[in-house]
């Protein structure tokens, strides 16, 4: 399954890219995304969303999925 | 409703009172608003101009929803939310929120609670020029 990675803010400066293109082969959470993006960094201060709306760490992807990590919210 | 995020520099007394020509005239009692614009200071620091980014499409959606709650919730008549987006300078307006109700009460709840939840919620993030360099800014200051 292929799921879509964003990223923004100052993380997307941190991994230097705005996004990955992730092919699994079976539904995994999110902190492994995460994991597998990152090359296994600590998950400090991070928020994540899945197809735009705010995810559980523990919640699994499924195919199609566009997946968001992200620092704290700063609007307003 | 309306909902908008903003690329350019929009005035919000221009704005309100253009929005409010489609309503009924008679038939709202209070109008409260917030406006949020840009300072020139942060942290101790000359801020000089400040980027500002969002996620299209989960924004939108999540001003949307949190708009919509606001209006039921407090029996709003209408509501304006708007929001800049791209680099804005000292004293430019960032947020605008209004809200109209028959009563006083809705209107100013409301508003405040519009603004509370966006600022916790809404995927917004901003990127301060500084004299020498840049930084992000890490965390609101508490309402």
């Amino acid at each position: 399954m292929h799921i879509t990675v964003k990223y923004f803010a100052s993380l997307r400066e941190q991994m230097g890219r705005e996004g990955d293109i992730l092919d699994i082969e079976e539904p995994i959470q999110m902190t492994d995304v995460w994991q597998r993006v990152s090359n296994n960094k600590p998950l400090e201060n991070l928020l994540c969303s899945r197809n735009r709306q705010y995810a559980q760490w523990d919640e699994l992807t499924e195919d199609g999925d566009e997946i968001a990590f992200f620092p704290p919210v700063t609007g307003g | 409703m309306k909902i908008e995020i903003r690329t350019q520099d929009y005035d919000p007394w221009h704005e309100i009172s253009s929005y409010q020509q489609q309503m009924s005239p008679g038939s709202y009692g209070a109008t409260a608003v917030f406006v949020g614009t840009m300072r020139d200071f942060n942290e101790g620091e000359d801020v000089e101009a400040m980027l500002l980014e969002h996620y299209p499409g989960m924004t939108e959606k999540q001003l949307e929803t949190l708009g919509q709650q606001a209006i039921t919730q407090h029996e709003l008549l209408d509501l304006l939310i708007l929001h800049r987006v791209g680099e804005v300078r000292p004293n430019d307006p960032i947020v605008l929120v209004a809200a109209w109700s028959a009563h006083r009460k809705a209107s100013f709840d409301a508003s405040r609670e519009v603004m509370e939840k966006l600022k916790s919620v809404a995927t917004f993030w901003k990127k301060e020029q500084l004299g020498e360099g840049a930084r992000w800014v890490e965390k609101n200051t508490p309402g």
